[in-house]
């Protein structure tokens, strides 16, 4: 017999094994769900969820694919999200201090409380990350945020109303634009390429046999 | 975390781990390879798979599962869906919500064209957002896109179509150009330059990243691009079948209201199918490391409607899948972990095989290690091999991990596993469509001429096996190439009467053929629920 534990959910008492995920002790129960769940495996955000465990005050958030569910667990879902996203043309913006200022001043009515990073299901230090925003320091932020997979917890605990994941996804754009710098190589392949340098050369691997293809696969020499 | 008698195998994994950092495992022989293939890999068990009965591929085999469904009757069959009056109407229309239907998506508007995306989820609920490794492209000084090409056909069994796959390679360093201009942050050293590493099968480290949140990146990269541009998404409701005009021209789909269950009639000049892989469908009862919504609907809408299938007999089992904790079962370990030096070792601690062969032989590798062999580690999830980790830090520094793959760190330290210091242990899990639909190099299928094919949807670009970081490349290159096509397609063509005689012709070649298999297709999502059949609807 597995040992099951007591969970609620939406508030209402199920007993599920206690090795099940938040995500599958829904299934368990009955559910067959539309909502709140995506990749599954801790990727894109679909699952974000609120518990808090019987008779404690804390509450906390989580992804429900990737959190084990424990005894005497309140949980509901947060499926969506009303954030606020803005929006813009890349091409025509350039990584200077006005940038956030214009498209997310919101930011800047952030009153220091935390929540977010606390909220935060990757364990990011998310206020850190809009502090580098209102900066302009835009590499900083991007890589600070790297890890968001925009379940926007964050967003639900904010009081300034921030939409903490788009901040972070514009800074990335941005860096990855403007800031980092160009690969040479990648720009001389693609002229290489377009100037047909290796049009012959691949048809001419086109053309062979199976047997030739074998032969030149089996006796590549591998880069080490 | 680990049970007493995993641990003392870990023992042994550790006093093992110096001897086989001094020492590269042999790589296998052709021979030996093609034998390990026919013994241990699961496309090779008949047993698993039948003969598709009708339609374009009668008389072929494909996994149980997916016969099934191609034997189904539509969802449709027979209800009134309002035809004359369609409530979206729209130049292309993408249906998909992933990497390729965005970057089709993306084209097709650049190009003046009206596109309407539909989505069964939410856009970005794809296997794009959890490809974690990366993606090739041959764009390093000593490679070049003939080397591409000769790892990729190579490591898909000569199979690729040579025109499919001479797109792929060929496009490759324009599309890692593309993904840039539009804000994604690959890995990169100070001075700008890729930073590349190799994945199983290929000759040269071209494999880019972005962490190991490479498809994520990418994903809410074109995702934020399509919002940006007003692209109108359809999300939470799903195409069920493909609208055709009476000359048999793709006309646009019928749409279902994921929620509601409300049909909706979305008329189009020109249709893509972008709908990806299968993994939900559990092929041989295996765990996946696949989103909710992997169901091949695709593949059925598209072959109801008369599209041939290329390929769907062959399936890609990923080696390392987490085997445990139970509570991660099948999620992917990105191969990028063997690319960094970790080694796949048996419970002995002997690294059974080299780590950098392609999926399917690795697979197979730790299959027969686990099965016949009997030197897999016991879990309540099944057998499993150690994925030795802790080598990667002794090759490449401390800090490594948590710099180069910290979503898998962030996964196993969510149940006390700490892959700098311990090994994990893995098993295959189901991973990718190798087949699918059959299209020619513009992107379109042979029986229909304005209804395109892009992503995991497509068989032909890869063959019998795929190289890892191929399929984030080929969603955008061929994603990208199917949105400037449908956007050309759509502006000379012309439309006739729309009709769905097409679903009542199937019924009729099902009936013919004595087909009854109880249920209807395509699948939309896959029924987790415990006791599902004892449920009834409220």
């Amino acid at each position: 017999m597995k040992e099951m534990v007591t969970v609620f959910l939406y508030g209402k008492e199920y007993q599920v094994p206690s090795d099940l995920t938040i995500m599958t002790a829904f299934e368990y129960a009955g559910y067959r769900l539309k909502r709140g769940c995506g990749c599954r495996h801790g990727f894109c955000g679909a699952c974000a969820t609120i518990y808090r465990i019987k008779g404690k005050n804390e509450l906390k958030t989580c992804l429900a694919c990737q959190t084990q569910v424990q005894d005497g667990m309140y949980v509901a879902s947060l499926p969506f999200f009303p954030t606020d996203k803005r929006d813009y043309s890349l091409e025509e913006l350039r990584p200077d201090a006005q940038v956030m200022m214009e498209l997310y001043p919101e930011i800047y009515s952030c009153i220091g409380c935390n929540a977010c990073t606390k909220a935060c299901t990757q364990g990011l230090n998310v206020m850190q990350y809009i502090a580098y925003a209102q900066r302009g320091d835009f590499e900083r932020c991007a890589k600070e945020s790297f890890d968001c997979v925009g379940c926007n917890s964050c967003s639900s605990r904010c009081p300034a109303g921030i939409s903490h994941a788009n901040v972070g996804l514009l800074a990335r754009r941005l860096t990855a634009r403007y800031i980092a710098k160009e690969s040479g190589h990648l720009k001389d392949r693609i002229e290489e390429i377009n100037h047909g340098e290796y049009d012959e050369l691949i048809e001419q691997v086109m053309g062979k046999s199976i047997e030739e293809m074998q032969e030149l696969y089996n006796n590549r020499d591998i880069e080490k | 975390m680990y049970t007493p008698q995993m641990m003392e195998s870990v023992r042994r994994v550790e006093d093992t781990r110096q001897a086989r950092l001094e020492a590269e495992p042999a790589r296998m022989s052709a021979d030996a390879k093609d034998e390990l293939l026919k013994n241990y890999h699961p496309d090779y068990r008949s047993e698993a798979f039948d003969t598709i009965m009708v339609g374009a591929n009668k008389g072929e085999r494909a996994p149980k599962e997916l016969v099934r469904l191609l034997h189904s009757n539509s969802r449709i069959l027979g209800k009134k869906v309002d035809l004359d009056n369609p409530s979206v109407e729209t130049d292309v229309l993408i249906i998909g919500g992933g990497g390729a239907g965005a970057s089709a998506a993306i084209e097709a508007d650049e190009a003046g064209a009206k596109v309407v995306i539909v989505t069964k989820l939410r856009i970005g609920d794809a296997n794009t957002m959890m490809a974690e490794g990366g993606i090739q492209a041959a764009d390093k000084p000593g490679d070049s896109p003939v080397q591409h090409y000769i790892d990729a056909f190579g490591g898909g069994h000569f199979a690729a179509r040579p025109q499919l796959l001479r797109k792929l390679v060929m496009e490759a360093p324009d599309a890692i150009a593309w993904l840039n201009r539009l804000g994604v942050m690959f890995d990169k050293d100070a001075e700008g330059n890729m930073i590349t590493t190799h994945g199983g099968g290929t000759s040269r480290k071209r494999m880019h990243a972005c962490k190991d949140y490479s498809g994520a990146e990418i994903m809410r990269t074109l995702r934020d691009e399509v919002a940006n541009r007003k692209i109108p998404v359809m999300e939470f409701t799903s195409a069920v079948e493909i609208i055709k005009d009476e000359d048999g021209h793709a006309a646009g789909a019928v749409l279902v209201n994921m929620e509601t269950g409300q049909l909706i009639t979305a008329k189009a000049k020109c249709v893509v199918i972008a709908t990806g892989g299968a993994g939900r469908m559990h092929y041989q009862g295996f765990p996946t490391s696949n989103h909710y919504g992997a169901t091949a609907d695709g593949l059925i809408m598209g072959y109801r409607a008369g599209a041939s299938l290329l390929y769907q007999d062959t399936i890609q089992y990923h080696p390392t899948g987490a085997v445990y904790p139970p509570q991660i079962l099948g999620a992917l370990v990105t191969e990028k972990v063997r690319s960094l030096g970790a080694m796949l070792v048996n419970t002995n601690g002997e690294a059974f095989i080299h780590p950098l062969e392609t999926r399917d032989v690795a697979a197979a590798g730790i299959i027969r290690e686990c099965g016949e062999r009997g030197l897999g580690v016991d879990t309540i999830t099944g057998s499993g091999v150690w994925l030795d980790t802790p080598m990667i830090e002794m090759i490449h520094g401390e800090g490594t991990i948590e710099k180069r793959i910290p979503a898998m760190l962030r996964m196993y330290m969510n149940y006390d596993i700490d892959i700098r210091k311990e090994p994990i242990l893995v098993y295959p899990t189901l991973h990718y469509q190798n087949g699918g639909l059959e299209i020619g190099s513009d992107g379109f299928t042979k029986a229909i001429d304005n209804l395109l094919v892009a992503g995991e949807a497509v068989g032909g670009i890869h063959g019998r096996n795929r190289l890892m970081g191929n399929s984030l490349l080929d969603i955008i290159v061929f994603g990208r190439s199917a949105g400037k096509a449908a956007a050309k397609r759509a502006a000379d063509m012309k439309l006739s009467k729309l009709t769905l005689s097409h679903l009542a012709d199937y019924a009729k070649e099902l009936e013919k053929e004595g087909l009854k298999t109880g249920t209807v297709s395509p699948l939309l999502l896959p029924d987790y629920r415990r006791e599902a059949d004892e449920m009834i609807e409220v």
